[in-house]
Order: structure tokens, then sequence, then C-alpha cells
């Protein structure tokens, strides 16, 4: 028989994680601060619009760029809360969760060869993305030293003639490192003079800690080069109902939106309503889960700082990006003996990106309760290493 | 700040002043002295244990009785409640809108001891002119919490 196989998806690295992933599966009893979702339930005035949606018998198609009062209220949405307009009709892309956007963009806007630049350490999929729409991916090392946030330097070091786009994923998952409106204002004139386009990935753009979360699309130059991804995971703690939308110039969710119609088709129906009424009277839900997570970061800040161990104070998503250089280990080394030793799981920092080592995530989408244990072992922990260190 | 304490507060009563501090971002002593004031102030009225007494030996009634009452000369709503909330066995009364005036709670050990507090205590009162008692048959949420159900965390461990 012979290769039925294709080589760029063979030669494909499988997600770091997933290496993890299966130790831990292997110990029923161990706890975690690995999750990347939410601990709340979704909101139950979603929940219940999902179920009457299903009752009502709307199990039919939607249109393939998604229903359209739901682009709407997420055009109200936008206008609100990042001062940018879109219009529904043509501006806007309901899709598969945030990663579909990420895909359809990528597969939409890559010749063979173009560059795409990847800060890391970041979400895992940007790079394979690239890599399977043919587009050539750049690294960007992000650096502990500048709290994990890309800067102008970095950016022009990177840009070559074949640089097409810039994946902006902020705030970031895993180091919760945030960019404010002047960070971002040091990136824009750099990107529109060599022309680069933008995917803005704000997924967790509601979990923002430190005052209003900014755009890169609402600053002078940039709307019309740059594609915002977001979705309803994060914020509404919808991460099962797989939906998200991208919204951007129409000559790129026309494009994006003719992949979606044959690969996809349309987003879950009922996911849709249900994301309707999130839209409508959820702003509440967020509130609340913003405030619950903002204590929760503070109070992981004041463990680590107490066990002595350094962490930059991230601002955003929610986790904390501490450093473990001083023990000696990689991250890899670290996470799998805290794992056998004391039974929690961190996710090692290298399954972000080769610069996150010496670096763990720690989620705190957990209760307090959780934390408290969990921080207690990794307290601990981090005692006999010491320990062992200096005998 | 208050706000945000009380919040806290409402859900776990047990959670020490050290933590709130932590989890608000404010020192420990601005949290203590912001609890102290209120609980002199009475916003805070006392710390209380949420108990699923089915699930113990103990038996307990809990009946929901609507009074309707003529408040009389020199004898306002205020006084007729004081009448009725000061009997132990009463958990809770409130001045109700609607189609009777006030809701008590009740707690009794047997059905025949709310039925006779009703008998011999509230109905014969002066201002009240009528009972209506509904005896609570299963709690299923109670301030805010769900007695029965045991939360299972069902996500992956570990994920990207």
């Amino acid at each position: 028989m012979r290769n039925f196989l294709a080589d760029k998806v063979v030669e494909l690295a499988p997600s770091g994680i997933r290496k993890f992933f299966d130790i831990v599966s292997e110990m029923p009893d161990a706890i975690s601060l690995g999750v990347g979702e939410p601990d709340f339930d979704t909101p139950w005035h979603v929940r219940e619009e999902g179920i009457y949606s299903l009752k009502k018998g709307r199990t039919f198609y939607t249109s393939n760029s998604g229903l359209m009062p739901l682009r709407e209220e997420i055009g109200r949405y936008l206008k609100r809360r990042i001062h940018t307009g879109y219009d529904p009709s043509k501006e806007v892309l309901i899709t598969v969760g945030g990663s579909e956007a990420i895909d359809l963009a990528l597969r939409a806007m890559l010749n063979p060869g173009d560059e795409v630049l990847i800060p890391e350490p970041s979400y895992v999929s940007y790079l394979p993305c690239a890599l399977l729409a043919d587009g050539k991916p750049v690294v960007i090392e992000l650096q502990e030293k500048n709290q994990f946030k890309l800067t102008r330097e970095e950016l022009l070091a990177a840009i070559t003639p074949k640089t097409k786009v810039l994946i902006l994923p902020f705030p970031n998952n895993p180091t919760g490192a945030v960019m404010d409106r002047e960070e971002l204002l040091a990136l824009t004139d750099v990107l529109i003079e060599k022309d680069v386009f933008v995917l803005s990935d704000e997924i967790y753009s509601e979990l923002s800690y430190h005052g209003e979360h900014t755009s890169i699309a609402s600053l002078p130059g940039m709307r019309e080069r740059t594609l915002v991804i977001n979705g309803f995971s994060k914020a509404y703690a919808m991460t099962g109902w797989r939906l998200g939308y991208a919204a951007g110039p129409a000559f790129l969710i026309e494009q994006m939106t003719k992949i979606h119609q044959y690969t996809i088709m349309c987003a879950p129906t009922n996911s849709q309503y249900a994301a309707i009424e999130a839209m409508k009277n959820g702003d509440r839900d967020i509130e609340e889960m913003r405030e619950s997570y903002d204590q929760r970061r503070r109070y992981l800040l004041r463990r680590f700082e107490e066990m002595g161990l350094p962490c930059f104070e991230p601002h955003g998503a929610f986790y904390c990006f501490p450093n473990i250089k001083r023990f000696g280990m990689t991250s890899e080394e670290f996470a799998n003996r805290f794992l056998k030793e004391e039974k929690v799981a961190v996710v090692p920092g290298t399954a972000f990106g080769g610069s996150g080592e010496g670096f763990l995530r720690v989620s705190y989408a957990y209760s307090l309760d959780s934390l408290r244990e969990a921080l207690d072992r990794l307290e601990r922990f981090v005692k006999r290493l010491d320990q062992e260190q200096q005998a | 700040m208050r706000e945000k304490i009380l919040t806290i507060l409402e859900k776990n009563a047990r959670i020490t002043a050290r933590d709130l501090a932590i989890l608000l971002g404010e020192t420990e002593e601005a949290v203590s002295a912001e609890i102290a004031a209120m609980e002199k102030e009475k916003v805070i009225g006392g710390y209380h244990t949420l108990i699923n007494w089915d699930k113990t030996g103990t038996d307990k009634v809990t009946a929901l009785i609507e009074v309707k009452v003529t408040p009389q000369r020199g004898m306002g709503f205020d006084s007729i409640a004081g009448q009725i909330y000061n009997y132990p066995e009463v958990q809770a009364v409130y001045l109700m809108s609607g189609a009777f005036d006030f809701t008590v709670i009740l707690e009794g050990k047997t059905m025949r001891e709310v039925a006779q507090f009703v008998a011999d205590k509230l109905s014969p009162m002066e201002a009240v002119l009528s009972t209506s008692t509904h005896f609570v048959l299963k709690k299923y949420k109670d301030h805010g919490t769900v007695l029965a159900e045991e939360a299972k965390d069902e996500r992956m461990l570990v994920m990207p």
C-alpha cells in the first residue's frame, strides 16, 4: 500500500500539551490547574434560550454567515466594547469557535511562502494553521522582561518583504499579558508602513483586569487592515457551544465565508440562538465572572510571592505564568515531577512555544478552595526543591 | 469595597479577613475595620450556617403562612410584625404587597406543632383576620444554594 497521507499533515508536530494530557489522564486522582476554559457554567438564561430554540424546532441550517439578528448584536457589541463599527451584512461572520476563524483567515490570505508573524508563547493553533495554509510561520519570541508584550523593535526585526500577516494574541493565553492602547499604538505605524495585516485574537477581551480592553482595530488606520476574532467561549463561559466570530473588512470576510460555506455550512443553530441572548442580556454575567477571576488572580499572585516564585503581574485572561528557572529544571521536567509527587497538573510553558521554557502556565479558572489546595501542594513542592538545591 | 466584601461573605461567611484582603487587593486592617463597622451598623446581621436538615436524623417541618391582618389604631404593621416575630420558632416575617399582608416562615418539629402555633398563638391575635398555612415538602434551593446537587468538575484536566 502506498502512503495515503499528506506530507504536510504528517510532518505537523502534535500539540505539546497532548503528551502531557496523556500522562495526566492516567492519574485519576490528580487535581489540575491546567484547564483552558472557565469553571462557570453558561449562565442559565443563555442555556434556557438554547433549549427553547430546540423545543421550537429551530433545528435547521442558518445562512452561511450566521443568523442576521446575531450578527447585528455582534455589530452593536463591537461598537459598544471596542468602539468600532462593522456592517453585519458584509463584515461579520459567525464561526465554529474563534479557532475556525483563525483557520479561515489564514487560508483566505496566504499564498505559498507568505510569512505569518506569530508571537510566542501563545495559543497552540496559529502555527499549524499557518502551515496547513502553506504559509511560512515566523515566530517572535516574546520576552519576560517586556512582560511578554510585543514591542516595536521585535516587530521591526521580524518583518521581511514577504511578511503578510501578524497574529496579535492579547489578552494572551498562556501568559496573561495584555497590550494597552499606548503599547499597540507603538506598532501601528510600522504595520501600516510595511503593509502588514493583523489577525487580532481577542477571545479573552472581556477578561481584562486593568481598565478597558483596547482592540488594535480601533486605532487610526487599522480598521481596514485588521480582522478581529472573538467568541463566546471565554466571556460567557460557552466553550462547549463552539461559537465564535470574525469581524473585519468585507474583502476578507467574503473570501472566508466561501471557505466556511464549503467546509462548515454554518455554525450550530441552537448555539447561535443562545448567543443572541448572551449578547443582549449577558453584560452582568461578564461583570460578575470578571470580578471573580480578578479576585483569584490576586490570590495566586500573593501565593507565588509568598513561596518565592517570581511571576510578572498578568492583566488578562485567567492564567499566571510563573518563572521556575531557579530550580534548574526544564518546564517539562518541573511539571512532570510536580504531577508525580504532588498530583497536580500544570502545563509546561513550552507547550506554547520555545520561549515558554522556564515557565509554567497556571490557570485560575477554579474555585478558591481548589486553588488553595493546589497551591498548598505547590508551596510544599517548591520548598522541597529549595532544600534539595541547598543540600 | 463594602459591596465586594458582602458579596463574598454572603457565599462564604467563614473566609478569613486575610484571604478577603488578598482577593480584594486591600490591606487586612482595612477589611477588618470595614467588617467591624458593618457589624456595628447591622449591615451584617449575623453569620449563619446553611443546613440541609433533610440529610440529618432530626425531624423538622417548615411552613409558610400567609397572614391577613387589620392594622389598628396606634398599631401599624411594624408592631403586629413584632408580635409575631418575637416567637423563637418564627424564622422569618416579611410584609408583602398583594393579596395578604405577611409571610411568616415557621419551623417546628412536627406538623402538629406548627398547627398548634397557628391555632393557639397566631390566629387569636387581635389584628389577625385570617391565616393560610402551606407546608414545605422539599427544599431544592435555599439562600442561593442548590441543596441536592453535588457539583462535579467535568472539564478535561489539561487543555490548551
